[in-house]
């Protein structure tokens, strides 16, 4: 084989976003020497996204300039087992990042703790209503809500994020959210100022007898210093966050919250422009050697490591795990296999609200997780008797920007060009505004990940094939969110109300969300999972597994709260129980 | 400056290399390859922010003066002139598109290009081989082709009513493109032109902030602290772009 063999190191990370920038801390910290190797460019504020030119929508979002690229590597995608996958040559429903801070870039920082109930979706589910239809491959996470609590915390406080709770040690708390699991301290900040539209929401849901609460968001209400001694300002509302770096220091990410500390550690190493192409095993199989990777000249390396991690975006976790052969890839004729299954996604849809001229909301004024939203249809926070399905979402009149090319909200029935198309953008700019509705997505049999038989990347690897669709569950659990949001967005009494549900097959082309979780799924039963509860590979007990890939199901929340709980979670066990006798954390 | 910063050899390094020489001896560390080189003590790099480059010059350098006609024509059916504002190309979009064209975007550099090819599904996407560029170069050409046989004259030349019946015909898939795919190149214009319209100036595009004027919105700003608590109330904030604006110059 080629390449160069390296040095060994304690630990490698594979790619270098918001877990690896977790993981590298925590183990230098334990005394481990540590490199991270990151695929894509050395990235910061002050250099990548001024606050001098980061409100840049043209550059950011249309011309992509901090995702991945798709000529570098994609997927490729069909809706059924039976159609030919074809490759997503540009990007669409879904912007996967690259570069320093991964995704932990360009978020927008909502960040949600998921409920105790989403961590027992099969149990909980079949105990209150019943055997769940046979083709879904939902399971229980082999986490409690409880067992994950300090990890939450930990990571609400690295981020310093603003909210307001509801639920302090079983203690109900005015105006948080009541559905949430106790948590045992507030939120680091208080919740973010709110601008005019989410308000007329939260009188309207709290009028119809819902219980709306300000979002939790990693925009900073204050100036605030996390527990690593790092220093974030207050957020501007520039209403520039999602697809862009904060020029300000304002929102949480990697380069914000934990970089200045672990890049200035001597125990810690990041390799950029360093592409892993796999994980090394010896003959045995049953033990990481270390990985391959190349460098941006196609130099290949051996680097040898005690310990790898993958912390990989989540669909390119489960795809280095099949180009590396360490698993049994899932089969959905047989149902044999975890690795590949259990990917899931995330089903959302809006409600647009279209005011007389005399409502002025001034949408530009905005922040990625400035909202107000209900949960009162998330989870089993509802009764599912009769609905058809199970599980839900949150429902947020969210402000997060009215950057003018994305954001042209026009009445039904607008001609798509045209004069009359042009009156309506503009006379709709400032008096309208849009509730969303971000809804859990089940994992099912015939939704799954495996290697592609036609299509290559630049490095001559197989591409990662997708093969997905919205099934009942997620269809009705949308089309109820909607009638739900379409019902509250009545209530604010606007002359139209417009929504738009999700029809039809899932698409790769609209964007919708960069929620891809499964594929590396955990659980306490190593048949349908392939990392166990503190996401480390049941073949190879030197390997884990950080980030949404190992989500068993996508509850109706945004991921990354859930993600950083995870990976702190993780790191104790690897710390102070893998480390101390390495080997496999849990017998099969 | 050329290339890249002058190699730092920092603790890492001295490290790798000690263990490296005692590996593999000194002459196979000599022929290796090195790994890429993080300095963390050099990560923040004076003079290298990496801020946009505007678009100069005036002449297009994409487009023919012919396809340049019938694109300045189509975009103004697009976005035309009205009370609200300019149309599309008084606006700059076909300024802006030609720049585009002519880039990186035009290229499709960042769109996977690898066959085999074959059309899917329209959840699948897109699956032209064509590159933006082509897409655009292949199309004008069909719509002109289209213009004369229906009217004998060149798209640019027709009226307003006559270029908007061809334009309804676009939406529906009715003209013949030279067999680039229809569906993807009429999203495509709607979008780039809604792009040239609301863009940054730097592009080329939103000449005078025309488009931001048009809605209220303000532009590159960063700090909107003193307004968030104005509830339901017009402000007047002058536009900003990232290289000027109304708002830099009320600020001198």
């Amino acid at each position: 084989m080629s390449g160069t063999t390296l040095p060994a190191v304690d630990v490698v990370l594979v790619g270098f976003g918001w877990t690896g920038a977790m993981l590298g801390q925590e183990l230098v910290q334990a005394g481990l020497k540590v490199l991270a190797l990151e695929r894509g460019a050395w990235r910061d504020t002050s250099n990548d996204f001024a606050v001098t030119f980061a409100q840049d929508e043209l550059r950011y979002y249309y011309r992509h300039a901090l995702f991945e690229e798709p000529s570098q590597g994609t997927i490729t995608f069909r809706n059924t087992p039976s159609q030919h996958a074809l490759p997503m040559r540009e990007l669409g429903s879904f912007l996967p990042a690259t570069g320093t801070g991964g995704a932990g870039v360009h978020w927008n920082g909502q960040t949600w703790r998921f409920l105790p109930s989403d961590f027992k979706v099969r149990s909980h589910n079949e105990q209150r209503y019943g055997a769940l239809d046979p083709d879904m491959t939902v399971q229980d996470w082999g986490v409690t809500y409880d067992d994950l609590e300090p990890y939450y915390d930990k990571f609400e406080y690295l981020c310093g994020i603003s909210g307001q709770a509801g639920n302090l040690n079983g203690e109900m708390v005015p105006g948080g959210n009541p559905f949430e699991g106790p948590r045992r301290r507030g939120y680091p900040n208080p919740p973010l100022d709110m601008t005019y539209s989410p308000e007329l929401f939260r009188k309207a849901a709290h009028d119809l007898g819902l219980h709306p609460f300000t979002a939790p968001a990693a925009n900073m209400s204050q100036p605030y210093t996390n527990w690593l001694g790092v220093r974030l300002g207050q957020c501007t509302y520039c209403g520039f966050c999602e697809k862009f770096g904060c020029g300000n220091y304002s929102k949480s990410s990697p380069q914000t919250t934990i970089h200045p500390v672990l890049l200035d550690n001597p125990d810690f190493e990041l390799r950029t422009n360093s592409t892993v192409l796999r994980v090394l095993t010896d003959s045995t199989g049953k033990r990481a050697t270390g990985v391959l990777y190349v460098d941006d000249q196609g130099n290949e390396y051996r680097q040898p490591a005690e310990i790898v991690v993958l912390c990989a975006y989540a669909y390119h976790n489960t795809h280095l795990m099949l180009l590396s052969g360490i698993g049994q890839p899932y089969s959905p004729e047989s149902g044999k296999g975890a690795l590949g299954r259990n990917y899931a996604y995330q089903v959302v849809s809006g409600v647009d609200l279209f005011f007389d001229k005399d409502k002025v909301f001034n949408p530009f004024i905005g922040a990625g997780a400035l909202g107000v939203a209900i949960d009162d249809y998330n989870g089993d926070n509802f009764d599912h008797s009769g609905l058809g399905f199970i599980g839900g979402g949150y429902i947020c009149l969210w402000n997060t920007n009215g950057r003018p090319i994305e954001t042209q909200r026009v009445p039904p029935g607008t001609p798509k060009w045209g004069a009359k198309w042009k009156r309506a953008v503009a006379e709709n700019y400032m008096s309208s505004a849009s509730i969303s509705t971000h809804g859990a997505v089940m994992s099912h049999r015939s939704n799954y990940l495996d290697l592609d038989p036609n299509y290559r990347n630049i490095h001559g690897q197989p591409l990662l094939r997708m093969t997905f669709d919205f099934k009942d569950n997620e269809h009705r659990l949308s089309d109820y969110l909607t009638d739900q949001a379409a019902r509250v967005g009545k209530a604010m009494n606007p002359k139209q109300v417009h929504a738009k549900y999700r029809k039809g097959n899932y698409s790769i082309v609209p964007y919708q969300t960069t929620h891809n979780t499964g594929g590396t799924a955990m659980g306490a039963d190593p048949s349908t999972s392939v990392v166990n509860p503190y996401l480390q590979s049941w073949d190879v007990p030197n390997l884990f597994v950080m980030g949404a890939s190992v989500f068993p199901q996508n509850p109706g929340y945004n991921p990354t709260g859930t993600i950083g709980a995870l990976t702190y979670w993780s790191a104790n066990a690897i710390i102070n129980r893998y480390l101390k006798s390495p080997g496999p954390l849990m017998q099969t | 400056m050329a290339n890249r910063k002058p190699t730092v050899l920092n603790r890492r390094s001295l490290l790798t290399g000690a263990f490296a020489v005692s590996a593999l001896g000194g002459a196979a560390l000599a022929r290796s390859p090195q790994p890429p080189d993080f300095d963390p003590g050099n990560r923040f790099r004076p003079d290298e922010a990496d801020a946009p480059a505007p678009v100069t010059g005036e002449r297009y350098v994409f487009f023919s003066q012919e396809e340049a006609a019938l694109m300045a024509a189509l975009l103004d059916r697009i976005i035309p002139a009205d009370d609200l504002g300019p149309g599309a190309d008084e606006a700059g979009v076909t300024f802006f598109l030609d720049r585009q064209l002519s880039g990186g975007f035009g290229a499709g550099q960042s769109y996977y290009m690898q066959g085999p090819w074959s059309s899917g599904t329209k959840q699948q996407g897109y699956q032209t081989r064509l590159t933006p560029a082509q897409l655009y170069r292949t199309a004008i050409a069909g719509i002109e082709k289209h213009a004369q046989a229906h009217y004998g004259k060149s798209f640019a030349d027709l009226d307003a009513s006559q270029q908007d019946a061809i334009v309804t015909a676009l939406e529906h898939h009715d003209v013949d493109l030279n067999g680039a795919p229809r569906d993807q190149f009429f999203s495509l214009l709607l979008t780039n032109a809604s792009e040239g319209y609301f863009a940054d100036p730097l592009y080329g595009g939103n000449r005078n902030m025309a488009g931001w004027k048009m809605l209220g919105f303000p532009g590159a700003h960063y700090d909107y602290r003193p307004y968030v608590a104005q509830h339901n109330k017009r402000l007047s904030i002058p536009p900003a772009g990232i290289y000027g604006g109304p708002a830099w110059e009320n600020g001198k």
